[in-house]
């Protein structure tokens, strides 16, 4: 069978999935979890408790605070002991829910059962209710509401459920860890999301270095037999786990400079995000836990994990119970070394979407000396979006913001290919980041 | 080879002749009728075109005061008063006079009084660095020293001391156009009133975050205990967030505050040096005091 | 660490540096040096030695004293030297192969503001400059004693042969032993064997370090002309195969030609380039007064880079 893959740029990072075969442990829980506000792409929730007040696991701690936001329940069962700002691993002050840890005990209707429902419900609207209470968010990075993402505007039609298990970052491993151990889960997530949708075509997408994974939804496609649904290998290829080059690596469809995925008929949702849509409808369960791993190039394989963390519990936490930081680590990153954010601040509270705590050293991460542009044309050969970004980076420097837009630098994606790429180590990426946020206040 | 020289002579006498016809004829067909005005008002302005008035350059800033009914609004910050008063002159307008303003950099957060916690590794810009992360101290608000205010300043007025890692504005080169405030992404930049002879009170801190955190994070932090509210008399110091800000157009430079304040926060500057009463004893000593 | 680097994603990188790409052009013309080294010994490793120490040299002094700033990257003056080394015959004086270094350092990289800026490749300025300047070294060889024994006789290159005598004079160098493919001696030292360039250049093409596109659309170009001259007139216009394989056309076009800093960026403007600097090989070998033009075709096409690139920018994604 041909493999797909996208066709412009993109980059082949060594793989070094080095926790790949370490199964998922559960985290124990900790004395106090501290339950961000701002989980989620949009307005932070608005909290709605009080501070004293008793609360139970899955129990709304925080509401929408907007048209895109997103619930926040409580990840344990405990007292509500202070709301303030905390600071987020970026170190800036964000609001924070703490809760002192009593017991584990469950809110009511939440079903912790591990038996599967295969059962497809057929209310759409309900259906659309129970993720959007549940909290739902896109776990592939954005954080993104995934009621809202669901519920495309009625004159656009949905053909493509497209899940997203290219996990195209190295070293990340917890989207192949819950393939592997949870498909049958996934798959229905995939079907609920289908009907939603109204019934279009589901394809789960999966990079060819994962051949267990695509065994394991392949045999619980088959088993399950829902109508409509494949899984299709894709060239290992990063970042394939983009939207827009996801899109066009399985439908061959490339979506117009700010247009939705939806205008090509298209709708992207993660492997975390349809195990999370399946126990939002069928178990009842809202968005409170998530796969993390732990990895780095600096960590001896032991120490390697895949956790099942509650959002809330601090990175230092788990870091501790993984065995502490190593010694040689220079940078932690949340997230993948692609797209990864840095952690400034390791007692941040995890939130829904943490993909990972990474350890890398010095030699692998620091940044050489910044050299002069010999104009080899790596950057713009590298980058999925046909950019270029040894121009962006000219302009930006220059501050010219009139002639960034001309060039799209609002259209990069930040996959880093660039900077990745090139051999004069030019932080490319900084200076269009930085001039995509001076080009959206204009 | 007489010949050859003359035809070339000729041949680029010729051409030059039509040229030049050319050249005049376009430019007479061209010409753009301008007041003349403007003209003799961008000749009287500084000319460094830093657009610190809100206009794009001095000539548009020209265009805009010769166009407009009167100078309300319009104020050449570089230029100062005396500026104005000559474009008022040209215009015949009323000039509104202001008072000077000079930038001050609202941050102590030197290398000592606030401790680096981690190490950045990326593009030397502070843009860049809040566009990442909230900085390389405990302090979120703070100054981020990359010295973007120091690349934006067109008139030298602004150096990084390479001691404190803080800018530092040269108040007799600063001309108030503000290119520092638009550019510091941390807004602790402020334009302020220069003051009688310079002399200024001002809260040299912007952290928001509750006393306790701000003073861990930054031995010279406003912890926004209210001391100085409370001693000042002139009612120019209000607290919000837990941050004391003093309003310039209040503060009578009693100074009460700045001895109050128990982490050093508030600064004065330009106030004589204050000679100890000299003892009988020292009198002979007064001259190495002064 | 005591403190955590931060900085924007990513947090890795591809192993290339600046360095190492040049290391790889370097490495890539080794074959044709050790050819030349072979075939012209001693004189050709005096010519190698003065033109690459005098470039590092000259490129360093210049960064310490008169631009106060690090020097990025010695391998690029390398890879300067080398290629001006290669494209001087054997014979030049040392002190020639000397003031050619001055001026592709000196001259046509340095005062563009140094690495990445400069406008012409460094090395085909000052070949340009050393032939108008020093006519009777750069066109005047001798057969070297080397590997042959013959004794040294003065002579000219196949080109100039071909440009005065007409086509006939291919058959002769064919006596004498001349085989195009493997080497032949004269004119400048790297153009010596045509295949120990072409492996250098498949392993450009290996590793990734340059793309095709530019010497395929050069040799494309000057195949299609001469096939189309040739077939009208097969007198006076040489053939496309030995238009290819004779003269600096094949180091020109893979090596001098890809140069990063001044070739065009994209796809089609690599391709026009390319197509240019044919179409000017073939006007000067056919019609120019010097018998071999590659040299100034691509100085020629080296300016029309910020054109091209202005023009030509690659396709985006979603806009087509």
């Amino acid at each position: 069978m041909r493999k797909l893959t996208f066709p412009m740029g993109g980059v082949h990072p060594d793989d070094t999935k080095y926790a790949r075969d370490c199964a998922i442990e559960v985290l124990p829980l900790p004395p106090v979890v501290y339950v961000s506000v701002s989980q989620h792409l949009g307005a932070p929730a608005v909290p709605c408790v009080a501070v004293g007040d008793k609360v139970k696991a899955g129990q709304v701690v925080a509401e929408p605070g907007g048209f895109i936001s997103a619930y926040v329940h409580s990840p344990v069962s405990g007292t509500v002991k202070s709301i303030g700002p905390r600071k987020d691993i970026a170190g800036r002050p964000v609001t924070h829910i703490e809760i002192v840890v009593e017991g584990d005990e469950w809110a009511e209707g939440i079903d912790l059962s591990p038996e599967l429902v295969p059962e497809i419900p057929t209310d759409r609207a309900a259906v659309l209710e129970k993720i959007k209470a549940a909290g739902v968010v896109g776990l592939g990075g954005a954080t993104f509401p995934t009621h809202v993402k669901l519920n495309p505007p009625p004159e656009s039609k949905a053909e493509c459920l497209i899940i997203d298990g290219a996990e195209c970052e190295p070293y990340l491993t917890s989207d192949y860890r819950i393939m592997v151990e949870r498909p049958d889960e996934i798959v229905v997530g995939a079907a609920i999301m289908q009907m939603v949708l109204g019934g279009c075509r589901a394809v789960l997408a999966v990079e060819d270095n994962k051949p267990e994974a695509i065994e394991a939804l392949r045999a619980s496609v088959a088993r399950l037999g829902y109508a409509n649904m494949e899984v299709a290998p894709l060239k290992c290829k990063y970042p394939q786990g983009s939207e827009k080059q996801l899109i066009d690596a399985v439908l061959g469809r490339q979506t117009k400079p700010g247009a939705l995925p939806i205008s090509v008929g298209a709708v992207v949702q993660n492997a975390g995000t349809a195990l999370a849509v399946y126990e939002a409808v069928q178990k009842n369960k809202p968005l409170v836990t998530n796969v993390l791993t732990v990895t780095g190039d600096c960590l001896s394989g032991e120490k390697m994990h895949n956790y099942l963390f509650r959002a809330g519990m601090t990175l230092s936490y788990i870091a501790e119970y993984a065995g502490g930081v190593p010694a040689d680590a220079a940078k932690i990153v949340s997230g993948g070394p692609m797209m990864g954010k840095p952690i400034a601040n390791l007692d941040a509270a995890t939130v829904k979407g943490s993909p990972a705590i990474l350890y890398l050293s010095e030699e692998a991460t620091r940044r050489g000396k910044e050299g002069p542009c010999i104009r080899c044309g790596r950057c713009a050969d590298a980058c999925p979006m046909g950019l270029e970004p040894f121009l962006l980076n000219r302009l930006a420097k220059a501050g010219d913001i009139e002639a960034l837009k001309e060039n799209e630098v609002l259209n990069c994606i930040e996959c880093g290919c660039c900077l990745y790429s090139c051999p004069a180590y030019i932080p490319l990426l900084d200076r269009i980041r930085t001039a995509k946020v001076l080009a959206k206040k204009r | 080879m007489t010949e050859t020289i003359l035809w070339t002579v000729a041949i680029l006498a010729g051409l030059g002749l039509v040229l030049s016809v050319i050249l005049f004829l376009i430019a007479k067909r061209f010409r753009v009728e301008e007041d003349p005005r403007i003209d003799k008002v961008e000749a009287v302005m500084p000319g460094a075109n830093c657009g610190g008035c809100g206009f794009a350059g001095c000539r548009a800033f020209a265009s805009a005061a010769v166009a407009a009914p009167n100078l309300d609004g319009i104020f050449c910050p570089v230029g100062g008063n005396d500026v104005m008063k000559q474009v008022a002159d040209i215009l015949g307008y009323e000039v509104q006079e202001q008072a000077p303003m000079v930038a001050v950099v609202r941050c102590n957060g030197s290398c000592a009084n606030r401790p680096k916690t981690n190490e950045y590794d990326g593009v030397k810009s502070c843009q860049a660095k809040a566009a990442l992360y909230a900085g390389d101290t405990g302090c979120a608000f703070g100054c981020l020293g990359c010295g973007d205010c120091v690349a934006a300043c067109q008139f030298g007025a602004l150096r990084m001391d390479p001691e404190t890692g803080l800018p530092v504005v040269d108040e007799t080169k600063c001309t108030a156009c503000g290119a520092c405030v638009r550019t510091c992404p941390k807004g602790i930049i402020e334009l302020r009133k220069k003051g009688p002879r310079g002399m200024r009170v001002y809260v040299r801190c912007v952290n928001k975050d509750k006393g306790a955190v701000a003073r861990k994070a930054c031995a010279a932090a406003c912890i926004g205990c209210g001391k100085c509210a409370k001693v000042c008399a002139s009612d120019a110091i209000t607290i919000e967030n837990n941050l004391s800000y003093i309003d310039f157009e209040k503060c009578r430079l009693c100074k009460k505050c700045v001895a109050e304040c128990p982490t050093g926060a508030i600064l004065a500057v330009n106030f004589p040096v204050v000679k100890p009463k000299p003892s009988p004893v020292e009198v002979n000593k007064e001259e190495s005091h002064a | 660490m005591d403190k955590f680097l931060v900085s924007h994603p990513p947090h890795i990188h591809a192993s290339r540096t600046t360095a190492s790409l040049m290391r790889d052009v370097i490495i890539a013309l080794l074959p044709a040096t050790a050819v030349a080294v072979v075939f012209y010994g001693w004189s050709m490793l005096l010519v190698l030695a003065v033109s690459i120490v005098s470039c590092v040299l000259l490129e360093w002094a210049i960064c310490k004293w008169l631009m106060k700033r690090p020097f990025d990257c010695p391998e690029a003056a390398g890879v300067t030297g080398l290629l001006l080394a290669l494209n001087l015959p054997y014979t030049t004086p040392w002190w020639v192969v000397l003031i050619g270094a001055v001026f592709a350092i000196g001259v046509a990289k340095m005062t563009f503001g140094g690495l990445g800026q400069n406008v012409f490749n460094p090395a085909i300025a000052a070949r340009v400059f050393l032939l108008i300047s020093f006519p009777a070294y750069m066109t005047h060889w001798e057969i070297p004693q080397g590997l042959f024994g013959a004794d040294a006789v003065t002579g000219s290159t196949v080109l100039s042969l071909v440009s005065e005598n007409g086509t006939a004079a291919i058959d002769s160098l064919a006596e004498m032993g001349w085989h195009p493919l493997f080497a032949y001696v004269g004119g400048s030292a790297g153009e010596i064997s045509i295949l120990a360039l072409l492996a250098g250049f498949a392993y450009l093409l290996l590793r990734r370090v340059v793309k095709i596109w530019i010497p395929l659309a050069i040799f494309v170009t000057v195949a299609a002309i001469s096939g189309i001259f040739h077939a009208i007139d097969p007198v006076t216009y040489t053939g496309p195969v030995f238009n290819l394989l004779s003269g600096g056309l094949v180091l020109g076009a893979c090596f001098m030609a890809t140069d990063y800093v001044t070739s065009p960026m994209s796809v089609p403007g690599g391709l026009i380039f390319g197509f240019g600097i044919g179409l000017l090989v073939m006007l000067i070998r056919y019609f120019g007064a010097y018998p071999e033009g590659t040299s100034f075709a691509i100085l020629f096409m080296n300016m029309t880079v910020p054109l091209l690139d202005r023009w030509f920018h690659q396709p985006k994604f979603g806009r087509d």
